[in-house]
């Protein structure tokens, strides 16, 4: 598949996938990143692989990943995330 | 005190990706140095250099693990798994708890840093990989060998430049001997064959654009190389109990610093090193047959390293063999003592002093044994291995034959 012709979803699926070391298949949009493996390291590395995918800022910091603005508690309200600084960049 | 073998040793360099291959070059004086081979290299006036060049790093290591080694940590976790290999050992319980590594390194992640800067500086990006911090510290290669080999006991990276491999294997060989830990992992690694690196040595002026001929008197300058040397040092009882194949025991070291000029060597302080590791080792000059040289191949270093060496030997100055393998796998800095102690191992266990090869014409000043070009059968009881760093730092380690 190209990736021009990817939806912004299976983009990001794809690039957590790789995190995790498995198929993008074998993500469910319901997954947390506890239930995908990710750990702290490898979450730091899927944000940094967001930011360069789609040219975004994402406001992390690992010190106190609750407290951050973009919400990673599952892949649903990452992709979110994403869609919203995706739509505010355009603005 | 305790009595220290070596019982496994491992490298990558520019003359093989593993021991035997490596002092199979040695003995045949076989040439490591070659055209450099990397991005903006046609910027550089100095084109040669003892790369590894022949190297998949994607055959020895994951995507994830790829993301966080440097070229010297790859380099170092090779050669710690060929030395581990050889020697047998697993860590585990109290062993694994009073076990450690100590590496040499100059330079830590050159490559990362080189990449990296490009990154910001010359491609303008405002991000860079989140793992740039732990993949280019000096540190990171003596922590993934820890890691790798579960050991948990004092592990730690000295950095005294083309001296950091002798000082940490001198402070290795120190914590077996005095009881500390019955079995440390050390030796060291260096890759800063990248553009930033060698322009950086470039501008001291000091490097040869054809070749590394040491001791010879038409040498001009020293050819940077790259790779990594790690050694076994287990207590000789530890070793003997466990019926483990010993390659040498570490006899004595000495550290001496010139105190004098940041990069000019010294005789003095040289000769000091010397004469420290005998007197540390309990050894005449006599039992002397080969020294590995630091032998950088400039003008300053070789004269000054025979006159030192023959103000320790004396008269005995004449008989020993003292060649510089520098001039085969080139000066690998932070971890040139490390691949040079294999050369002194080939001295003692199999009675093969490795020439000093690109020698051509004799130099008054360096009127010693060199073993030019070629390779020789002599049976040698002691060999030392001499490194003089920037900064006047020096240490000499002794080897015995066992």
């Amino acid at each position: 598949m190209r990736v021009g012709l990817m939806s912004v979803q299976d983009r990001i699926i794809r690039i957590i996938a790789d995190q995790a070391m498995i198929e993008p298949s074998d993500v469910a949009v319901t997954d947390t990143m506890e239930d995908l493996g990710i750990d702290s390291m490898a979450l730091v590395e899927c944000i940094f692989a967001l930011e360069e995918e789609f040219d975004i800022d994402v406001p992390f910091n690992a010190n106190e990943p609750g407290k951050s603005d973009f919400d990673i508690s599952s892949v649903t309200s990452v992709i979110a995330g994403v869609e919203r600084m995706i739509a505010e960049q355009k603005t | 005190m305790k009595r220290v073998v070596i019982t496994g040793a491992g490298t990558v360099n520019a003359l093989g990706l593993n021991v035997p291959d490596t002092l199979t070059a040695m003995a045949e004086g076989r040439c490591g140095i070659s055209q450099l081979s990397f991005r903006d290299v046609e910027r550089l006036s100095i084109q040669i250099g003892a790369q590894v060049h022949d190297f998949d790093e994607t055959a020895h290591f994951n995507r994830q693990q790829l993301s966080l080694y440097d070229r010297f940590t790859q380099f170092t976790l090779i050669a710690a798994r060929e030395a581990l290999a050889q020697a047998g050992l697993e860590f585990s319980g109290e062993l694994a708890a009073r076990s450690g590594v100590v590496l040499g390194n100059s330079g830590g992640g050159m490559t990362t840093l080189d990449e990296n800067y490009r990154t910001v500086y010359e491609d303008g990006k405002n991000r860079v990989h989140p793992f740039v911090v732990p993949k280019l510290m000096n540190n990171a290669a003596a922590s993934h060998v820890s890691m790798e080999f579960n050991l948990k006991g004092p592990s730690f990276t000295v950095s005294t430049a083309c001296a950091s491999s002798n000082h940490a294997m001198s402070q290795a060989f120190q914590m077996v001997h005095g009881g500390l830990a019955p079995v440390m992992i050390t030796g060291g690694s260096e890759s800063m064959l990248c553009f930033g690196g060698v322009k950086a040595w470039e501008g001291l002026r000091v490097m040869s654009k054809d070749a590394c001929r040491p001791f010879s008197a038409n040498r001009n300058g020293m050819v940077q190389g790259e790779g990594a040397g790690v050694f076994v040092f287990e207590e000789l009882e530890h070793a003997k109990a466990r019926r483990a194949e010993i390659l040498a025991e570490v006899v004595g070291f000495a550290m001496t610093s010139d105190a004098s000029d940041i990069v000019m060597p010294s005789k003095n302080g040289a000769a000091r090193a010397i004469s420290g590791a005998l007197a540390d080792a309990k050894l005449n000059p006599e039992d002397v047959g080969y020294i590995n040289a630091h032998g950088t191949g400039t003008a300053a270093n070789d004269k000054t390293e025979c006159a030192a060496v023959a103000d320790v030997f004396g008269a005995h100055a004449d008989k020993l063999m003292m060649s510089s393998t520098k001039s085969m796998h080139g000066h690998c800095i932070g971890g040139t003592g490390a691949i040079e102690l294999l050369a002194c191992i080939m001295a003692v266990r199999d009675g093969v002093i490795a020439p000093t090869i690109g020698y051509e014409e004799p130099d008054p000043e360096c009127a010693l044994d060199v073993v030019p070009n070629v390779a020789r059968e002599a049976r040698v009881d002691v060999a030392l291995s001499n490194a003089f760093a920037f900064g006047g730092l020096n240490a000499v380690l002794a080897l015995r034959r066992v």
